[in-house]
């Protein structure tokens, strides 16, 4: 352990034999979890007016990073990789243009990136990453929902126990709790706007959740 | 339910976020080979079931996923304090009747 806190950049960079690409290029197909409930469709045939507005952001790249938050070469660094720094503070989050982190726990970073640089982004973290530290691929793992609308707050009162008041929950914040039973990480992007990363097991569960739970509300898909 | 502050999110929460690990404390031998079959069970299988302060051990199983410490009344469910791992408790069974017959907050 101690050996591998003062592991250079150039060591470390060693272990990139385990990095593979996972997405080889735009013209191999990808589907996302809810592929089956066709968002692009029911975009185009479903209400266009509701309290609910759900959108999927489909093939993410979901990197999962544990660091030392008092490493200040390994803040550094991400912050010189992904031009936005690490969010020490608990349950704050941090985005600049397409990449965003989110604060997981107090040694763990959810950064969520388009899918296609994901490989790109872990290779300059082995190349330049210093110390002890961890980087997962974990994209296949979950998918991403926006949610939005004049209702969005009661229908995450309705599934959640968290306080969604906007003193209590501001812009910016996220938090790892549960939605509908299922572990869910909820970051407010807007007054009325939030996005919900879930598990690719549950997604079909939390679309069925949501769609009941927006019955009387209205609920708008937006492709 | 119960509405336990986990100290690593600084933040509240809903008991159903988090799951209780048993007993705080619980050293392991340093020398298990050592160890009489009487002490190695005692290490294993014996565990605390007091009437009052007990300590346990939490997780916060949908949030941070960190563990923590926590000393809980099993009378009245009440939580004394939480306080990170490694660190000792400051509410103990002794000192609760001290403070409330010196009138001091516990």
């Amino acid at each position: 352990m101690s050996e591998m806190n003062n592991m250079t950049a150039a060591e470390s960079a060693a272990t990139k034999a385990a990095v593979m690409n996972q997405v080889p290029g735009p013209d191999v197909e990808g589907q996302s979890p809810l592929h089956h409930a066709d968002f692009a469709g029911l975009a185009k045939r479903g209400m266009q007016e509701g309290g609910i507005h759900l959108r999927e952001l489909a093939l993410l790249g979901h990197l999962t990073l544990r660091c030392d938050s008092s490493n200040h070469e390994q803040v550094a660094c991400v912050a010189a990789i992904l031009g936005v720094s690490l969010p020490l503070t608990p349950l704050t989050s941090a985005e600049k243009g397409a990449y965003s982190i989110r604060w997981m726990s107090p040694d763990e970073w959810l950064i969520l990136v388009p899918g296609l640089e994901a490989f790109s982004i872990e290779s300059q973290f082995r190349d330049a990453m210093p110390g002890h530290y961890s980087l997962v691929n974990s994209s296949g793992g979950s998918t991403v929902l926006m949610l939005s609308g004049d209702n969005a707050v009661e229908l995450l009162k309705k599934s959640t126990t968290v306080d969604w008041h906007l003193s209590e929950f501001p812009v910016g914040k996220v938090v790892s709790t549960l939605f509908a039973k299922s572990t869910a990480t909820i970051r407010r992007t807007g007054d009325q706007c939030f996005e919900l990363v879930i598990r690719r097991s549950f997604a079909d569960y939390i679309w069925l959740w949501i769609q009941d739970a927006s019955l009387e509300y209205g609920l708008v898909i937006k492709a | 339910m119960l509405h336990i502050y986990c100290p690593h999110c600084a933040e509240y929460r809903e008991e159903e976020e988090f799951h209780c690990a048993g007993q705080a404390h619980i050293a392991r031998p340093l020398d298990p080979e050592a160890c009489s079959d009487e002490e190695w069970g005692e290490y294993l299988f014996f565990r605390k079931n007091p009437r009052g302060l007990h300590h346990e051990l939490w997780v916060h199983a949908a949030g941070c996923r960190k563990f923590f410490n926590l000393t809980r009344d099993t009378q009245s469910y009440e939580i004394k304090e939480v306080y990170m791992i490694g660190e000792q408790p400051s509410v103990v069974a002794g000192s609760v009747q001290q403070t409330t017959a010196s009138g001091a907050k516990s």
